[in-house]
């Protein structure tokens, strides 16, 4: 039978959330034994078509059929039943419970409602040891790297009996050397008699292991395609709707004076800790510095401290000649810095306020927006709305919420505004996390713009492909310090994911000699 | 004062205070276990104390020696009708958990008062027929030397406490309910990811806390005043969380500061028998647990193990 060896089908599926579409008619089939990629934007509907087939959502109208056979999955245990499995991108680990009692949650071994927990890490190790999965089922998940918490999160659906795996946009956390490691388990996975589903959106990995894609845009399935006979291009123009370019065209650097100087920089965590560990590096005009690392490695708090959110605990910060080590954040905006920051929603915007407010709000206090303490909103509008055009910011109006936007648009929001001021030096900290292709491209282009204009950027960014796409110079940080810069022409990514997971300069470029 | 005679008046009156902590604590460690902030426990212990007390005075005809055992029962069956008012408020309607448990503190003793008022014509119920009193513990006050001082002529309940303390860490460490308890309270998507639902899981950790406050309650009416008003429980609901809060979230470390704060309380009685605080005037001794209370919680909030997702409401798919 044919039917037979198509493990999901999933046949003009509709999802309504009110009267907005997020799924419209859909149609997806999985092959048993092939990986299946969806490829989608964000917000085209992939993560809640996969809700259907992990029971957290059901379908407004159309079938679901699992090894042929019609089903209604209706719940995550009737998901579970079914063989269906979701590795999350978001991990869904309880950070105190030990990498057993996360394993066997909700289907524990007990006598008599007692914990058996002898059998559980018994079984535990042994499916690890079947499908090469290492972990260490005694320890606390808070205490594991964030390779081992993934490797826990497919153990968990192997365990319920899992034969269709989904994995939900796995990578975005993990160096390229464990991206490596997880290409591997998942053929091996395959080998294994699974089936795999893998939402993303990034193409080179689709590349590597995906058999057949479906491409998912604007809640419609535009096609389903064989990855080996389809160009990266193909996917991508597929999935936007439009020619997208990957690259960015840029001439060549032409650094002038320092912008920024950071000098002997150490700050620390509210726990105590140094987070950011003497660290020394400049920003010149015209050039764009990217600072590479995995999230956690002190990023975060260097880019606070010099924004002003964060005390330092020594060191100097240079801007524009000017010392600003510890001063109040307004000061330090109009030292001429714009600051793009990681976390849009908690520091870029207000959400709750409308457009013009927050397009206004590094400025508000200015003439011609405010008159005696009293707000102009006409001038703040008519502002508002020249950037918002000149930004291709795509909103009903004005004074619609900054919730009520997309991702993408909110990012350009934010760009506008700090653009917009026209300041020497821009921090931008993962100015493209979550976005699609298109809106990718743009931002990248308004930085290169800003560098050519003689401005200093400095981009952060847990994304290698960005990092070494928009810089010029790349600054690598581990354990709170920078352990290397590298030009951004000559390094390979190789030898940048060596430098991030902590191994020496000197180690890392003669091992990726080697490798080649 | 002979020294056995003054250890073993420091120990019983430590447990009498702490008996009713240690209910109420564990009550609380149940439902923030679980997610939700239950700070009406202050009125659950009202209603808990006031139901006893109506028991008790209203019962003892036919339950006789039984009927301050009964009474926190009935005053656990209150908390449990109680608590399912923060319940529904916080887990369905999603209500903020402090402005939900703060209703019930002022809702609690006005209407208990108002009963009271409507039953016995005042506004205490006056003496109840039969209080706990002091009792030995299972024969264990025959052991040389320990036995007097913590087993003979005791708080019976604090003892109860105690049991039920050990009963409810090996129910929340060593027991699958336990598990799925803390893990709706820490990461509830992963928990309704697995299959477990989630809202029934917080309900459970809710009502027990109901219960176990209720009880508290109760004891607070039954083995200490004697009588139901609304000076009965005055802050020791408060006092109870601050003393799960100290025992970070764990049964038996909330059972060791509630006999810490039970202590405390006791020093007011006591205090005038013990050489060098016999010196410290009275109402610093009366003034202490509250200050500690505070101290306390200044002190260890935000540096405690709280669980993860305590008092964020959670919406399914979300």
């Amino acid at each position: 039978m044919v039917q037979s060896e198509k493990v999901i089908e999933m046949i003009g599926i509709t999802k309504k959330f009110g009267e907005f579409k997020a799924n419209d008619n859909i149609h997806l089939d999985v092959k048993k034994g092939e990986i299946h990629a969806l490829l989608g934007e964000n917000g085209a509907g992939k993560s809640t078509l996969m809700n259907m087939l992990s029971g957290l959502l059901t379908p407004t109208s159309g079938q679901i059929r699992v090894n042929g056979q019609d089903v209604s999955i209706s719940s995550p245990n009737v998901a579970n039943d079914l063989g269906i499995g979701m590795v999350h991108q978001h991990f869904m680990l309880v950070e105190k419970f030990s990498v057993t009692e996360n394993i066997v949650l909700g289907k524990e071994e007990h006598r008599f409602g007692f914990m058996d927990k002898d059998t559980a890490n018994k079984q535990v190790q042994e499916l690890s040891d079947r499908y090469g999965l290492s972990v260490d089922p005694k320890k606390l998940v808070e205490n594991i790297t964030v390779g081992m918490q993934q490797r826990v999160e497919i153990l968990k659906t192997l365990y319920r009996g899992a034969d269709i795996l989904i994995f939900d946009e796995p990578t975005g956390v993990l160096t390229p050397q464990e991206i490596q490691e997880l290409m591997s388990i998942m053929r091996k996975l395959v080998s294994e008699g699974k089936s795999i589903i893998l939402i993303t959106h990034k193409l080179d990995e689709i590349k590597q292991v995906a058999d057949r894609c479906t491409v998912i845009r604007r809640g419609k399935s535009i096609d389903t395609v064989n990855v080996r006979e389809t160009s990266q291009q193909e996917l991508a123009d597929m999935m936007v709707g439009r020619s997208v370019s990957f690259t960015v065209d840029k001439k060549p650097a032409e650094p002038k004076e320092a912008v920024l100087k950071v000098e002997n920089l150490t700050v620390k965590e509210s726990r105590g800790y140094d987070a950011v560990k003497n660290v020394s590096f400049e920003v010149k005009a015209g050039e764009v510095l990217g600072i590479a690392g995995v999230d956690g490695n002190g990023q975060s708090q260097l880019i606070s401290a010099i924004t002003g959110l964060m005390k330092s605990a020594s060191g100097k910060i240079t801007l524009n000649g000017k010392n600003i080590t510890n001063k109040k954040p307004r000061m330090i905006t109009e030292s001429g810095l714009g600051h793009i920051p990681e976390d849009r929603h908690k520091f870029g915007l207000v959400l709750p306020m409308t457009l013009e407010e927050n397009i206004a709000l590094q400025t508000y206090y200015q003439k011609p927006f405010s008159n005696h303490g009293f707000l102009n909103y006409k001038e703040i509008k008519s502002y508002a709305k020249k950037l918002i055009e000149e930004f291709d910011v795509r909103t009903p109006s004005e004074v619609h919420s900054a919730s009520s936007l997309s991702g993408g648009n909110q990012q350009k929001a934010i760009i506008a505004r700090e653009i917009a001021r026209d300041p020497d030096f821009l921090i931008a900290a993962q100015p493209t996390r979550g976005l699609d292709v298109g809106a990718i491209e743009y931002i990248h282009k308004r930085l290169v713009e800003q560098r050519d204009k003689g401005r200093a950027v400095l981009l952060m960014s847990y994304e290698l492909d960005e990092i070494m796409n928009v810089s010029d110079r790349i600054a690598v940080m581990y354990d709170g310090r920078i352990i290397a810069v590298v030009d951004a022409k000559e390094t390979t990514e190789q030898e940048l994911g060596l430098l991030m997971a902590g191994v020496d300069k000197n180690r890392a470029s003669a091992e990726t000699v080697t490798a080649e | 004062m002979d020294i056995l005679v003054l250890l073993q008046l420091i120990v019983s009156s430590s447990l009498m205070y702490a008996a009713p902590l240690i209910f109420t604590a564990l009550g609380g460690t149940f439902s923030e276990r679980s997610g939700v902030v239950n700070i009406g426990l202050e009125g659950i212990m009202v209603m808990g104390a006031f139901m006893s007390a109506v028991f008790n005075l209203l019962m003892f005809d036919t339950f006789g020696g039984l009927t301050p055992w009964l009474g926190l029962l009935a005053g656990g069956l209150i908390g449990v009708l109680f608590s399912l008012i923060h319940a529904v408020a916080t887990i369905n309607l999603r209500a903020d958990h402090i402005v939900s448990g703060t209703v019930i503190n002022l809702a609690a003793p006005a209407l208990a008062v108002f009963l009271t008022k409507i039953i016995f014509d005042a506004a205490q119920t006056g003496p109840l027929a039969r209080s706990f009193g002091r009792s030995n513990i299972l024969g264990l006050q025959n052991i040389p030397v320990i036995g007097p001082i913590f087993f003979e002529n005791t708080s019976g309940p604090a003892y109860l406490g105690i049991l039920v303390a050990g009963i409810a860490w090996v129910v929340l460490f060593k027991t699958r309910f336990g598990l799925r308890l803390r893990s709706v309270g820490e990461h509830p998507q992963a928990a309704e990811t697995l299959g477990i639902n989630v809202l029934r899981f917080k309900y459970y950790g809710v009502m027990i806390s109901g219960l176990l406050g209720g009880i508290g309650g109760a004891i607070q009416a039954q083995a200490i005043h004697n009588e139901f008003g609304i000076l009965t429980v005055a802050g020791q609901g408060f006092i109870a969380m601050a003393a799960m809060i100290f025992g970070k979230w764990n049964p038996l470390g909330a059972m060791g500061a509630a006999v810490f704060f039970g202590f405390a309380q006791s020093l007011s009685r006591v205090g005038s028998y013990i050489p060098v605080i016999q010196d410290i005037p009275n109402i610093w001794l009366q003034v202490l647990p509250y200050l500690l209370t505070i101290l306390i919680l200044v002190g260890l909030i935000g540096r405690s193990e709280a669980p993860k997702k305590l008092g964020i409401t959670y919406i399914k798919g979300n």
